[in-house]
């Protein structure tokens, strides 16, 4: 048993509830009757239908293709950069802040016009979605695209657009007739993936989650949703962030001292459970991944790479940043509840931690409750490579560790020169990958402000 | 300024705000929108950078004054002149 503490939430309980929540309604035929005779096709109930990642995309600070940041992870190759930073100076001046930048070619899928006028979120968005398609495998061409949905995890959006429009008038004296029209647009909280929309074709439904740095996450967890419903058969789902664009966030974090320093070495900044460590890396990135209906996937001959089989996600009702780790445990054993497994069949939880002082703690004291007495889980992080992603960081984490589906490998969080004994978990992958016999699931966490976690579980897809 | 300078002006400005057209071999008196692809969100993108770079006006009555770059420039050059 590997509920160190118990929570009261049983696995019963928790299966009743959805149980309960799922289950097929007395007039579902009569609403089927109608969609059909409209012409408009409506699958359901689809609620027990397995969900599966088939294809993925991503650009992040160290990679733009899963190949080439898995080797990264796996080499210890972190890359995070200096860059300047409006206002981030002595009073006011240009400054410096450490930031992870994507160095993916955004011509490869966008016009230069297209560049022009959408966003960076928007681009990223595009690269990771097209990157994503392709990897599928699917007859993009050729499938109805007012079939498939777009689901984009954000931890903001429009703040990059708007400090770029107040500067902009500040050239004008403050003259609002320099405005851009292109504001609204750019700063509409779905715009990222509308903008996946506009340049793909598809014109099944679009729209982002906001949902701080749990976005990845719950990006995924809509698409999973949406697919169960019946919305959509096919789904690009994932999370996106540009906020290095944004001194704002930089500032936020700076004024909270929450933002990482380090003497010497940028590529040292970001240092989850190190004792020394001293805040966030600010990074922007994009993850998408295609989800289908298991029976959709191997209908078509899909690469099936994952099945996704456990999810939640719950709120601390405590405190604006501050994490609560008894929360974030119950987060972590409702979702274990969900895919019906126990804590100890677990083989890697990849951590949010963000190197902060207070949260690294708080969250190793959730994961100690819940895996504790587990000798076969392993725990590591991937912001110590490549920054807080924001809004992309769940799911660029998650794509980090699937490869170790096929080659039983952890990799490991680096930077740990001086493990803080606060956060010293037993089975901590630290510097060095770690192989094991077999990885067959996979816990995914991501927490956010506002006190929202999510924890997604990934299991090895076997038929 | 000349009509021709004028016209340049306007070219210039297309090809910072649509930089994946061929504005070589435009024909004046033909309507922009019909030999390149622009679209509304584009003229007030010319809009914009008339008055930011040159501090010129065009009231939204005269958009269609804009249409082609003969038009542009018929209806801008005495405005440049003026200034």
């Amino acid at each position: 048993m590997c509920l160190a503490i118990q929570i009261p939430i049983t696995k019963a309980a928790i299966g009743q509830n959805f149980e309960s929540a799922f289950a097929p309604k007395q007039n579902f035929s009569t609403i089927d009757s109608i969609t059909a005779s409209r012409g408009i096709p409506y699958r359901f109930p689809m609620h027990q239908s397995r969900i599966v990642i088939t294809g993925v995309g991503l650009t992040s600070p160290n990679g733009n293709s899963l190949e080439e940041y898995r080797k990264n992870l796996l080499d210890g190759v972190a890359r995070i950069q200096m860059i300047d930073m409006r206002y981030m100076g002595p009073k006011g001046a240009i400054g410096q802040v450490p930031a992870g930048v994507c160095d993916f070619d955004p011509k490869k899928h966008q016009t230069r016009k297209e560049l022009r006028v959408g966003t960076r979120a928007g681009s990223i968005a595009i690269f990771a979605a097209r990157e994503a398609i392709a990897s599928s495998g699917l007859d993009f061409e050729n499938y109805d695209k007012s079939r498939i949905g777009v689901y984009v995890g954000t931890t903001e959006h429009g703040n990059v657009e708007t400090e770029n429009e107040v500067y902009n008038i500040s050239k004008f004296d403050y003259d609002t007739k320099f405005w851009t029209h292109h504001h609204n647009p750019r700063t509409v909280a779905n715009n990222p993936a509308g903008e996946i929309t506009i340049n793909t074709g598809i014109t099944g439904p679009h729209y982002t989650i906001g949902a701080a740095c749990a976005a990845g996450n719950a990006g995924l967890i809509q698409a999973l949703q949406m697919l169960r419903l019946g919305e959509v058969d096919f789904a690009l789902a994932g999370g996106v962030s540009e906020s290095i664009q944004s001194f704002g966030i930089f500032a936020g974090f700076k004024s909270q001292g929450a933002l990482g320093t380090h003497e010497t070495d940028p590529n040292k900044v970001s240092r989850p459970f190190d004792k020394t460590r001293n805040g966030i890396v600010v990074s922007e990135g994009g993850c998408i991944y295609t989800l289908e209906r298991l029976e959709d996937a191997q209908a078509r001959g899909a690469n099936i790479m994952a099945e996704i089989i456990g999810y939640r996600i719950n709120s601390d009702a405590s405190d604006y940043v501050l994490p609560n780790p008894e929360r974030q445990a119950e987060c972590m054993h409702q979702a274990l509840a969900v895919a019906g497994i126990e804590a100890g069949e677990v083989d890697i939880v990849n951590t949010h931690a963000t190197s902060t002082p207070m949260g690294d703690i708080q969250e190793m004291k959730a994961i100690a409750e819940v895996f504790g007495d587990c000798p076969t889980t392993y725990v590591n992080n991937t912001k110590s490579y490549i920054g807080h992603c924001m809004g992309a960081a769940g799911a660029l984490e998650l794509a980090g560790n699937l490869p170790s589906f096929q080659d039983n490998i952890i990799h490991p969080t680096i930077n740990v020169e001086d493990l803080d004994p606060e956060c010293a978990l037993a089975n901590l992958v630290i510097n060095e990958p770690r192989k094991v016999d077999a990885v067959k699931v996979i816990l995914n966490n991501s927490f956010g402000m506002l006190g929202i976690n999510s924890a997604l579980i990934l299991k090895k897809f076997e038929d | 300024m000349t009509e021709d300078q004028v016209q340049q002006i306007v070219i210039d400005i297309i090809n910072e705000i649509a930089p994946d057209e061929d504005t070589t071999g435009l024909k004046p008196e033909v309507n922009l929108r019909d030999q390149m692809d622009l679209d509304s969100m584009d003229f007030l993108d010319i809009v914009m950078e008339l008055r930011k770079q040159h501090g010129i006006e065009v009231p939204e009555e005269d958009y269609p004054e804009l249409a082609s770059l003969k038009s542009c420039s018929d209806y801008l050059t005495p405005k440049f002149n003026a200034k």
